[in-house]
């Protein structure tokens, strides 16, 4: 067997899954979208752009996932660092693994679960009551956009704390002496070291927990109560409920649209960061 | 415990003290990395560490540098105790075993990273300058934008001198630093770490397990042993005049006998080996009767010849060095021994070849006794 045959069968796998899961559904949503809607739902063929015309009847969905998503990312790395530093740098070995299982013991129940739970610490007998009894009166959490934003954070969380931990954790110790050695504070050594050396674990953990965001349904729909849409949640309308394919297309290609655009403005600009800094290879 | 823990705490007459371990133990739970040591480093000095793997020179050597704290005793630099200050305060670089050099800035930056450090700020081109004056003295002139995984191991090896030298240090630390390279470009290092620490006249603290490196480089050297300081001197002084048979086992080659002392006579002793030979030896310390000791005698020492007085000795191995030849030899009763012949008495007594039955001696000054520890 040639190499190249060799090559073909790696691929082959993986590539096939490519082929019928994401190239071929994603080209029927494309031809949807220029369709028309057919009277029992589904669609008419055709080549119309009315559905996009309408896509800013849906605009509500679009800004909340626009503004939540890159939120959401950027409170999950607030707080996932820490946690990730602590983990790789400072936490005694012998407990390492430990705390690193406690970081996906989350993962063992489903989401679905782990949102009534917050339903109910973030409803009126919860967080609220609790603030109440201590003189805060009329704190309204569930079915906010706050209530989301807790609950995504909190569901991705794990995601951004893995490949920052494994950038931190790769990074050699002895730099961070050698950093110290040369008269560099704690803090310039966290700057000028290690906060550079794990931009390929913030990179990945964003990109990430980003692309996953924009595609929420379930957070939203849990703990927004309706009020807090995501095109997630426009998307599931618009296919299970109004059985409205072809706007639903549209709003889907959009939403794939947008993201192809972030995600590349993202990776251009994390180039030339890495570029200007002389820096390690991202990604 | 006094007689153990070494006193090396005395330095020429005109040295100045750059450095001291005062009675300076480190604990790592149940491990004692550092026993008792009590050290001396004379201003513009290269000092030594010496010993096997796990001795703690690494460990002495980081308490130097600040990154770890003394569990008892006190560490002084320039006069001062500096027990718990921290080691971005201290006027003291490390060049590090595997370089430690930051991978993700080039070589101008790693190098220029101490004096980016310096408060108030140094101007941009003043570091700039010193940058491109420190690349030439480790002879890597205009590889600043150079990345770190573009150099050789040997040039990586020069940055990380570069970058540690740059703050002009008053104490600079090394460990191991050629222990990656390979032996040529080692022999060149060493001849390199030299000058530029004759040209700076800063004090170099080296770490090692190489004692050719040590011997060859180090004005003094401190060896080590399970913690302690077992014996600090000039190379000379550790090879003609090693404490004890650990000593003189670490520094250079000997050929060690085991054996009691009987009589003691002004310089000389008697040691009855156990092969119930009686020897004549000169004590390097004190000794007394009934004592163990080891008579060590360097190879080159012992002469062998046709005839003549002496232990017989057979011929099991001959290596030609050119300038000497290496004999392995084997005596009936006191095993095997090695003999460094000088090519001219080769040559006066003709090549002796394996299997040959010869005579060895040696002079009763060269056969050292010494404590067998
Ligand atoms: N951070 C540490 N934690 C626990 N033990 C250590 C630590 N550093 C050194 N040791 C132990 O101390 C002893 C001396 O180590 P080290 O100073 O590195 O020796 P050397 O440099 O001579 O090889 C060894 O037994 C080593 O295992
Ligand atoms: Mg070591």
């Amino acid at each position: 067997m040639s190499i190249r045959t060799r090559n073909w069968l790696l691929l082959a796998p993986a590539g096939t899954l490519f082929l019928a899961l994401l190239i071929v559904p994603l080209t029927v949503v494309l031809v949807f979208s220029f369709g028309e809607r057919a009277p029992a739902g589904g669609v008419v063929p055709a080549f119309t752009l009315e559905q996009y015309a309408n896509l800013p009847a849906r605009w509500t969905a679009f800004k909340n996932t626009l503004t939540l998503a890159p939120i959401g990312t950027l409170a999950a790395l607030l707080i996932a660092y820490p946690l990730a530093y602590f983990l790789a740098v400072r936490a005694d070995p012998k407990w390492k693994t430990i705390l690193l299982v406690l970081v996906i013991v989350p993962f063992w129940t489903s989401i679905l679960i782990r949102s009534y739970a917050w339903i109910f610490l973030l409803g009126g007998r919860g967080l609220p009551a609790l603030l109440e009894w201590i003189g805060i009166d009329g704190v309204r959490l569930i079915n906010t956009p706050f209530a989301v934003l807790v609950g995504i954070i909190y569901g991705y969380l794990p995601l951004m704390v893995f490949p920052i931990y494994v950038s931190l954790d790769r990074l050699d110790k002895r730099l961070l002496e050698a950093s110290s050695d040369l008269g560099a504070p704690p803090w310039r050594t966290f700057l000028q070291v290690t906060l550079p050396l794990s931009v390929p674990g913030i990179a990945t953990g964003c990109m990430l927990v980003f692309i996953l965001l924009m595609g929420e349904f379930l957070i939203p729909a849990m703990l927004g109560g309706g009020k807090v849409f995501f095109v997630g949640n426009a998307l599931v309308d618009l296919f299970l409920q109004s059985r409205n394919w072809a706007y639903g297309s549209a709003v889907a290609v959009a939403l794939v649209v947008i993201m192809l655009i972030t995600v590349t403005i993202y990776m251009r600009l994390l180039n030339r960061l890495g570029a200007r800094r002389d820096d390690v290879a991202i990604m | 415990m006094k007689h153990e823990g070494y006193d090396a705490s005395t330095l020429a007459a005109g040295q100045k003290t750059i450095a001291e371990f005062r009675n300076v133990s480190k604990r790592f739970g149940s491990v004692l990395a550092a026993n008792d040591l009590n050290l001396r480093i004379a201003k513009g000095e290269f000092l030594s560490f010496l010993g096997p793997s796990g001795c703690g020179k690494t460990t002495a050597l980081r308490m130097l540098a600040g990154f770890e704290a003394p569990s008892e005793g006190d560490v002084l630099l320039d006069g001062e105790v500096v027990n718990n200050l921290d080691a971005h305060r201290r006027p003291v670089n490390m060049v590090f075993q595997h370089y430690a050099l930051f991978p993700h800035m080039t070589v101008a930056q790693n190098i220029g990273y101490g004096l980016k450090q310096q408060r108030p700020r140094l101007p941009k081109n003043l570091i700039a300058e010193k940058v491109s004056k420190a690349l030439d003295v480790v002879r890597l002139g205009g590889f600043e934008t150079r990345r770190i995984w573009e150099m050789s191991g040997g040039q990586q090896q020069r940055v990380a001198l570069a970058r540690a030298i740059i703050n002009e240090p008053k104490l600079l630390l090394l460990d191991e630093p050629l222990a990656a390279l390979d032996r040529k470009l080692r022999k060149e290092m060493q001849i390199e770490l030299q000058n530029l620490q004759r040209q700076l006249g800063i004090t170099f603290v080296l770490v090692t397990h190489d004692q050719e490196e040590a011997l060859s480089m180090s004005d003094r050297i401190c060896v080590m042993k399970d913690g302690r300081i077992v014996q600090v001197g000039s190379p000379q002084e550790l090879y003609d005049r090693p404490r004890n048979r650990y000593v003189a086992g670490f520094v250079g080659t000997s050929n060690f006998f085991d054996g009691k002392v009987t009589k003691v006579t002004g310089t000389r002793a008697s040691v009855r080996l156990e092969n119930g030979d009686e020897v004549e030896g000169s004590p390097v310390s004190q000794v007394s009767v009934g004592q163990s000791v080891s008579i060590s005698v360097r190879p080159e020492q012992i002469k062998l010849h046709r005839s003549g007085d002496g232990a017989t000795a057979r011929v099991l191995n001959r290596i030609f060095l050119g300038e000497h030849t290496e004999y392995l030899v084997k005596h009936d009763t006191l095993g095997e021994f090695l003999v460094l012949s000088p090519r001219q008495s080769e040559l006066n007594d003709g090549p002796f070849n394996t299997g040959d039955v010869l005579f060895a001696s040696w002079e009763a000054s060269a056969a050292l006794v010494l404590d067998s520890k």
